[in-house]
This record gives C-alpha cells, sequence and structure tokens, in this order.
C-alpha cells in the first residue's frame, strides 16, 4: 500500500467518524467538534492527494489546505460564540430536535 | 485593462465593508450607500462588456491558472451579477432606516451585508472549483450571523441550525472537489470538465458536491433549516438570503452540472434530481399554506420557488426542450430575485408597523399601508407567473419547454405549484384587504413608515414587471458562452 492510499484510507475512516457524530450527537460542542473532525478528514486527504506522484510533492493541495485551516478556524470560532450565545439566551446546550 | 470591473465587482463591496467596520457606519452613514452605487456601476460594467463582446476573463494579480485564480463572467453570471446588483442597493437603500427603528445593531449588519455581496458576485464570478469553496465558506459565514441578528431564542437556534447543516454542506463539496482534483490535477472549471469521463469517481465526487450544495440551497428534503433563519432575520437580511443567497448554491447546482459534469447527465440523473425540485415546489408551497406568519410563508415560497430550478436538469438532456428550459430557468431565477426581495421588504414594513407579522392581525391594514400591501400583490402576482410579470414569462418558457419535449409531468409540477402560490398569495391578501370585522377597533399602525421603506420595495417588483414587457435584453444576453445547444 503506498502512503496516499494509506492516508487516504485514514481520511475516509475519519470522515465517517465525523459525519456519524454529527448525526448521532445532540450537544452542541459535541456537534462543532464532529464539524472539525469532518474537515481533518477533508485535509488529511488533500496532503495524501500531494503526495500521488512518487517524485515531486505537488504544492496546489497544501495550498488548499491553508486556507481551508483558516475557514475553519473562523467557522470554529463564529459556532462557539453563537453556541454560548445560545445557551447564555436559553440555557440550553442542545437545539430542540422537534422544531420545524 | 478591459476587464477591470471584474475584480472590482468584488473588491469594491469587500473594501467598503472593511472601511465600514474601521471608521463605524455611526460616523460615516454614506459609506455603506457609497459603495454600494460603486458596485452597481462596476457590475454595469461587466454586463455592458459581456453583452457586446461576449465572456470575458480575468487572472487575478496576472496569474495563469492552475495556481492563479481565474475570475469569468459570461451571460448567465452577467444576469445573475446584475440581480444581485439591483436587489443589493435596494437592500441598502431600506436597510438603514429599518434597522435604526426596529433598534437592530447597524454597526454589525453593514460589514456581514457588503461581505456577504462581495462573496455573492465571487460566486458568480469564479471559474474555480477551490475559489468556489472559499465563497461558499463565506456565504455561510456571513448568512449565518445575520440570521441571529435579532439575538433571541428562536433566531439564535435557527441560526445554529442553518450554521451546521452548511459547515457539513460546504465540507461535501470540498471533498468533492479534493477527488476531482485527484483525478484531473486541476480546478479550473472548464478543464475539469474537459477531462473527466462518465465514471465511478467522477460519480461519487458529482454526489458529494451536488448533495454539498443542495444542504446549502436548502433543497428539498435538506431544506428544514431555510424557513426558521429566514423568516427571524431582519427584513433586509431575509431578502438578501432568500432571494440570493440559497439562490448561489443552486447557480452552482446548475453550473457544475451543465459545465463540469454534463458527461454524467443522463435521462435517469436528470429525473432524480427534477424529482426532487417538484418535491419542493410541492412541498413548500403546501407548508407556506399551512404558516401563521406573513415572513413564514415567504419563507416557505422560496423552498418551493428554488424548486422550479432544478428542473431544468431533466429538460436540458432532450433537445426540443432545452433551450426553451434554459431560458425559463434564468429568467424565473431573475424574476424570483426581484419579486421575493420586494415580498420581504414589504413584510418588513408590516413588521415595522404594527411590531409582528401575524396573519390574523394584518386584517384591515391596506389603507394605512397602501403602497405596501400593493407591493406585496405584484410581488405574489409573479410568484404565481401572472401575466404581464417576468414569473409568468419565465414559467410560459419552461411549460412550453416541456410540452415541446414531451415532459408532461414537469408540466403538471409547473401548473401546480402555480396555483398553490396564488392560494398562498390571496390567502394573505384577502385578509390585508378585508374589512375589519364588526367590534373591531381600527389597526392604526403603531408607528409611521418611513417613505423610502415604502417606494425602494415598490421600485424593486416594478423591475419584474419590465422583466415581462421585454424579455430580450436579458434571454440575449444569456446567450453569451451558453453550453453548446442552448444558444
Amino acid at each position: 500500500m503506498t502512503q496516499a492510499a494509506f492516508y487516504s484510507l485514514i481520511a475516509g475512516a475519519l470522515a465517517g467518524i465525523g459525519i456519524y457524530g454529527l448525526i448521532t450527537q445532540r450537544h452542541l460542542l459535541r456537534r462543532i467538534l464532529a464539524v472539525n473532525v469532518l474537515g481533518n478528514s477533508v485535509f488529511l486527504l488533500l496532503v495524501a492527494l500531494a503526495r500521488r506522484h512518487p517524485d515531486y510533492v505537488d504544492p496546489v493541495p497544501h495550498a488548499m489546505v491553508l486556507t481551508g485551516i483558516v475557514i475553519a478556524v473562523s467557522a470554529t470560532a463564529f459556532a462557539l460564540v453563537l453556541a454560548r450565545r445560545y445557551y447564555a439566551e436559553t440555557g440550553l446546550n442542545h437545539l430542540p430536535e422537534d422544531e420545524e | 485593462m478591459a476587464t477591470l470591473s471584474l475584480p472590482l465587482a468584488f473588491f469594491l463591496p469587500l473594501l467598503t465593508a472593511l472601511a465600514v467596520f474601521l471608521v463605524r457606519a455611526r460616523r460615516a452613514p454614506w459609506l455603506p450607500l457609497l459603495g454600494a452605487l460603486a458596485t452597481v456601476v462596476a457590475v454595469a460594467d461587466v454586463v455592458r462588456q459581456v453583452a457586446e463582446h461576449g465572456p470575458q476573463v480575468h487572472h487575478l494579480g496576472g496569474w495563469q491558472p492552475p495556481l492563479g485564480v481565474e475570475l469569468y463572467a459570461d451571460g448567465l453570471s452577467a444576469l445573475m451579477l446584475g440581480m444581485t446588483a439591483l436587489v443589493g442597493l435596494a437592500v441598502t437603500l431600506y436597510a438603514g432606516p429599518y434597522l435604526r427603528g426596529k433598534g437592530y445593531n447597524t454597526e454589525l449588519f453593514w460589514p456581514l451585508w457588503l461581505v456577504q455581496w462581495a462573496t455573492l458576485n465571487g460566486t458568480f464570478l469564479s471559474a474555480d472549483l477551490f475559489n468556489l469553496y472559499v465563497m461558499l465558506e463565506l456565504l455561510t459565514l456571513t448568512a449565518a450571523p445575520l440570521a441571529a441578528m435579532a439575538g433571541d431564542r428562536p433566531s439564535l437556534g435557527a441560526a445554529m441550525r442553518y450554521l451546521l447543516l452548511a459547515l457539513l454542506g460546504s465540507l461535501a463539496y470540498l471533498l468533492g472537489v479534493a477527488l476531482l482534483y485527484g483525478g484531473t490535477g486541476t480546478l479550473h472549471l472548464r478543464e475539469v470538465g474537459e477531462l473527466v469521463g462518465a465514471d465511478a469517481h467522477t460519480a461519487v465526487a458529482a454526489a458529494l458536491i451536488t448533495a454539498g450544495l443542495f444542504a446549502k440551497a436548502a433543497v428539498f428534503p435538506l431544506h428544514m433549516w431555510l424557513m426558521p433563519a429566514h423568516s427571524n432575520a431582519p427584513a433586509p437580511a431575509s431578502a438578501a438570503l432568500s432571494a440570493l443567497v440559497a439562490k448561489a448554491g443552486l447557480y452552482l447546482v446548475l453550473r457544475l452540472w451543465l459545465w463540469v459534469f454534463p458527461v454524467l447527465l443522463s435521462t435517469y440523473m436528470g429525473w432524480l434530481i427534477g424529482a426532487l425540485g417538484a418535491l419542493a415546489v410541492l412541498y413548500g408551497s403546501l407548508q407556506a399554506l399551512r404558516q401563521p406568519r406573513l415572513k413564514q410563508v415567504i419563507a416557505y415560497s422560496t423552498i418551493a420557488q428554488l424548486g422550479y430550478l432544478l428542473l431544468l436538469l431533466p429538460m436540458v438532456v432532450i433537445p426540443a426542450a432545452a433551450v426553451h428550459a434554459w431560458q425559463g430557468v434564468a429568467y424565473h431565477a431573475l424574476a424570483h430575485g426581484f419579486a421575493k426581495s420586494a415580498a420581504f421588504l414589504a413584510a418588513g414594513n408590516m413588521l415595522y408597523s404594527l411590531g409582528h407579522d401575524r396573519l390574523e392581525g394584518l386584517r384591515g391594514l391596506t389603507p394605512y399601508l397602501s403602497i405596501t400591501v400593493l407591493t406585496l400583490g405584484l410581488a405574489f402576482a409573479s410568484l404565481m407567473a401572472l401575466p404581464p410579470s417576468g414569473g409568468f414569462l419565465a414559467k410560459w418558457l419552461l411549460l412550453s419547454g416541456a410540452i415541446s419535449g414531451g415532459q408532461w409531468p414537469w408540466a403538471v409540477v409547473i401548473i401546480l405549484g402555480s396555483v398553490l402560490a396564488a392560494a398562498y398569495a390571496f390567502r394573505v391578501l384577502a385578509v390585508a384587504h378585508a374589512a375589519p370585522p364588526a367590534g373591531y377597533t381600527e389597526v392604526r399602525p403603531a408607528q409611521r413608515v418611513p417613505r423610502i421603506m415604502e417606494w425602494v420595495p415598490l421600485l424593486l417588483v416594478l423591475i419584474v414587471y419590465a422583466m415581462g414587457v421585454t424579455a430580450m435584453p436579458a434571454l440575449g444576453l444569456l446567450e453569451q458562452g451558453a453550453p453548446e445547444g442552448l444558444q
């Protein structure tokens, strides 16, 4: 198994964990963490893709991951602020599931 | 440089947002409007150039793809940019008095809204799959705070739900883009389209990208977040979210299927996506009939009206139906953008004046808010496709495409959707025009609505009727850079 294939498989497993967590968990912090796990799986896949040629490393996926990390940090920061504000306003740490 | 207006259409609102954030809107209240006017001028120049010289290309910083980011404007982008500019100008004019009157924090609104405008323009102009991912995330990160601006329980919950689903959607999109890049070694929209084959690898990428965009555009069955998020946002933000942001997601669905994945677009695949659109039309309209509040009705109507856009994919594979369906869908996107934003701004006036938008409380409102009720009626008339509105022309084109291609199921959906739209529209208008029942003290509006807030939505909805009178400029523009077989 090549290095790229190995890391791609790990990325797939992480993506599964992230999506599973986002669907099954109710606590907002856990759901935000699940989104982050999912995001990291995509970044890992991109880093693995960069090594798909045996001779050289492709820089474009690295640039994509760097940009992606910046976006993930801002999105997480905003999600955390929103979750705190939601908790302060309602005293709930999860969304009411039956709400339409 | 000839094509400088392409980057300007993106950077002008962005720089204005930065300037407003730094100097504070309180100290320079004219700054957002100045930025909006400058953006409209830049967009007008893009539209003019596309109309005169065909599709325009600009490489940011002089860097060629694959490393550089390409901005690309064809007829479809130009139309969407133009619609965004007019709706954006209206939102900018309306937002100041509305937010001040309702006690919202305008310092928060202006940077968010102007970044959102820049992002929308960027979405319509990008020819790079990764750049589109950045735009999608920026749309989420500006739309969710706008939805949460009221800061109360329903709006915070709605924004949270929207944020989580939208983040999932954009990560699914990015995963699909990563797979495409792994297969083709490029991120350029048209190059990827030339390199991909109809294999399992492309199909997985297309499925991830489409599902991600469906979550962002609230396509049935991923629509649950839209109604609470759009109906609890301040009215100008609701108008932008419903008329522009959700539509940007669907614009990308159509753009990617027609430019990147046409090899996968079989009759079967078209039917699958079209069926989701048809379900959205029926489900959204039926839900709109049951809502107790005006903004909820309008928000559910957005789910329904966006569903029509997906009917393009099953019809585009049938040569007899393709051209009409393409023109109809593009025209529908424009007409819906103007009508829906006008409807939300009109609903904002009622909310502003009465302090609520419960339907039963609108009884006998017409004498007090006559221009607003007229605006709402005209907007609804376009949504239910009455002539001579742009909505009528759009549905007419779609319908003639469906019939000449022998696609009866879609024709039935289009007609049924319009009938249901009439039902929920008359439910609202009947109440607003009704005489107050006996013993009912007059609903003298508690707060006078500033005149500009009455006239801006009316002017916006009149654009839809101008579109109904003459379709040639828009349809001629649409031909620029259209895919083969759709010109």
